[in-house]
């Protein structure tokens, strides 16, 4: 992808890559770690020191390296290398060393592994300009969480020096294809940690997190057809919820989790109905001899946003979820299709056809109904927000291969999550705090 | 179709692997049938390794290409596959032969059900393509039942973008991968 930016940083994620191979790898190896690239820099970034983890070695994962790694993918940091001062949390690090060389802030911390097998990370930082101690905070957590602790560090760490809620330690769902395998995939934010839910031999689309992360509900043709089936993540039990006549398909969890909204074909054309989550009470929500399909709830649960053709070309629409009076949203552009409505309900993510014949990913301000396309690629697919509303996640292709990107809602900070060698897509971005776990 | 029989057969269907999952960092595991009755049969390398004395090891890769699992043909020489234009779920002339056929043969056998699979070309979002195709099938179902088969031995579905007959990017595949298939139950 160009970006208009003169600033290209791959990431290396050697070290990491191999422990997370040994331990915590129950994919194949095609599945190998998401390789992070990223373009483009934000208007102001932190200059943030961060120290290796006093005897980080003992523990498997290299927590200040992810911590790091976080950071900088967030377009909002850059890292400078505190490793030689050997500091931790305990002792007051030479701040004004620090001003001197540019930090803005400074992290450090140690690790100790517990008589029970648990490790206790513990942190602190600082902010240098103001000599100013921002706090710290202990977390006692299984080797299998030491990833987790170390994105719950990054999302502090963002939180205090932004203000604004860090999502590093969210998951993301996704499918990857390799020959004729499918698997439904959960791995960090950051592509890491990556865990097959569910393979099949057969397509499976449009996953969609429960609003408290716990279960997914996706598409499956398992059967030979398509039919929405919910799986709760921890345990693998799965129910299908819409398996009618014909297909099923596009589920959107209600924001209080007790409805699915998803096109079925049941009646004839495809249509927009709600559903119970335990696949009960059925009720026809559109009726129109066009496609209504895409269901996308507003965060209050009043609306919701689906893509019609009713009009000619495909366009996004808006409807009371109790039923009623139907309003047309997007007005430019002959193919507009795949809305997302962000968790604050300001924005609307959605993919247009621009004059070129490209797919962009393009934002809406709800509120005035201004609209502009947050990338230059040509085959986006599939927006999803982070739950701070602060950045999409959405599919695309790069030298013919599907990869997942996120973009900032200005669409100037990009990273690139990919497999080498499995075709990605269908991202879908999870909820703060999923199973939430000390 | 109950509720409950379909998940019956979902779950007799399907998918092959059982995969551990690490979530919250305590061990479980999907409950997943492995037996795909339907689906396609497991690929097994048979080719023999090191038996032949030969003290290099063999590059040689004899390819397994296992046929995909319809049930095409199965009881007619009828064509079971109906071409789109672009853009068009119109069924076209040139198809009135095989939808008459497939016609009489379900007229004249009134317990035989069929499937129509709707399918469309790669371009744009997979669940718009997937009510595309819906729309393809649903269009070839209707010049059936005008011609008389009764609405209950048809199942109209939709694979949309996901099952291309022909892989690329070109205009020759689009117009192969934009069709409706005909199977029968």
């Amino acid at each position: 992808m160009q970006l208009p930016v003169s600033r290209r940083a791959a990431l290396s994620w050697g070290a990491l890559g191999a422990l997370a191979g040994a331990a915590l790898w129950p994919l194949s190896a095609a599945h190998a770690q998401f390789r992070v690239e990223i373009s483009g820099v934000g208007a102001t970034q932190i200059p943030i020191a961060i120290g290796r983890f006093r005897d980080e070695a003992r523990a498997p994962q290299p927590i200040s390296e992810i911590v790091k790694a976080d950071l900088v993918r967030s377009g909002l940091f850059k890292s400078l290398d505190a490793s030689a001062d050997k500091l931790d949390e305990v002792g007051r690090p030479p701040l004004s060393d620090w001003r001197t060389k540019g930090a803005d802030a400074l992290l450090a911390g140690s690790i100790a592994a517990l008589a029970d097998g648990r490790f206790d990370i513990r942190y602190h930082l600082w902010d240098v300009l103001k000599a100013q101690d921002l706090g710290g905070l202990s977390l006692v957590v299984p080797a299998g969480d030491l990833r987790q602790a170390a994105h719950r560090i990054a999302d502090e760490v963002y939180e205090k020096l932004t203000g604004d809620k860090g999502v590093f330690a969210t998951r993301i769902a996704y499918i990857s294809k390799v020959g004729r395998q499918h698997t439904l995939v959960i791995a960090d934010s950051d592509g890491e940690g990556a865990q097959a839910a569910l393979t099949s031999g057969q397509p499976i689309i449009s996953p969609a997190w429960s609003p408290d992360g716990r279960q997914l509900a996706y598409v499956s043709f398992e059967s030979g057809k398509a039919v929405v089936v919910t799986q709760d993540v921890s345990t693998g039990r799965r129910r299908v919820v819409a398996g009618f006549k014909g297909t099923n398909s596009a589920p959107a969890w209600s924001p209080d989790g007790r409805q699915l909204a998803v096109t079925l074909s049941r009646d004839g054309g495809s249509q927009l109905y709600l559903i119970s989550s335990e696949g009960e009470g059925l009720r026809r929500l559109t009726q129109s001899a066009a496609i209504d399909t895409e269901a996308a709830w507003s965060p209050d649960g009043a609306s919701i946003y689906f893509v019609s053709d009713r009009g000619g070309g495909p366009q996004i629409y808006r409807v009371p979820s109790a039923g009623g009076n139907v309003q047309r949203v997007t007005f430019s552009g002959s193919y507009n299709i795949s809305p997302a409505i962000s968790p604050d309900g300001r924005y609307m993510a959605y993919i247009s056809q621009v004059d070129n014949g490209a797919f962009r990913v393009h934002l809406m301000d709800l509120a005035s109904g201004s609209v502009k396309a947050l990338t230059d690629s040509r085959d986006d697919e599939s927006p999803s927000f982070a739950p701070n509303s602060k950045q999409i996640i959405y599919a695309s292709r790069s030298q013919g291969r599907g990869v997942l990107m996120t973009t900032s809602l200005d669409g100037r900070i990009k990273a690139k999550l990919s497999t080498p060698q499995a075709e990605v897509r269908e991202p879908a971005w999870g909820p703060q705090s999923a199973n939430p776990k000390r | 179709m109950t509720q409950a029989r379909f998940t019956s057969r979902l779950f007799a269907l399907t998918v092959l692997a059982s995969t551990a999952l690490w979530l919250g960092g305590c061990g479980s595991s999907v409950k997943l049938d492995d037996k795909a009755s339907n689906g396609p049969a497991p690929i097994v390398n048979a080719a023999p390794s090191g038996s032949s004395g030969n003290s290099v090891p063999s590059s040689n890769v004899a390819p397994v290409v296992v046929a995909p699992s319809d049930n095409a043909g199965a009881d007619t020489s009828l064509p079971r596959v109906i071409y789109f234009d672009f853009d068009s779920n119109v069924v076209k002339e040139e198809f009135r032969g095989t939808i008459d056929g497939h016609a009489k043969r379900l007229m004249a056998a009134k317990g035989k059900k069929i499937v129509i699979e709707g399918h469309t070309d790669e371009r744009g979002g997979s669940e718009y393509n997937l009510a595309l195709g819906q729309r393809r099938a649903e269009a070839v179902q209707k010049s059936l039942t005008l011609l008389g088969v009764s609405p209950d031995q048809i199942e109209a579905v939709s694979f949309g973008k996901e099952r291309p007959a022909v892989q690329g990017s070109t205009e020759e595949a689009w117009a192969k991968n934009r069709r409706a298939e005909i199977k029968d139950r």
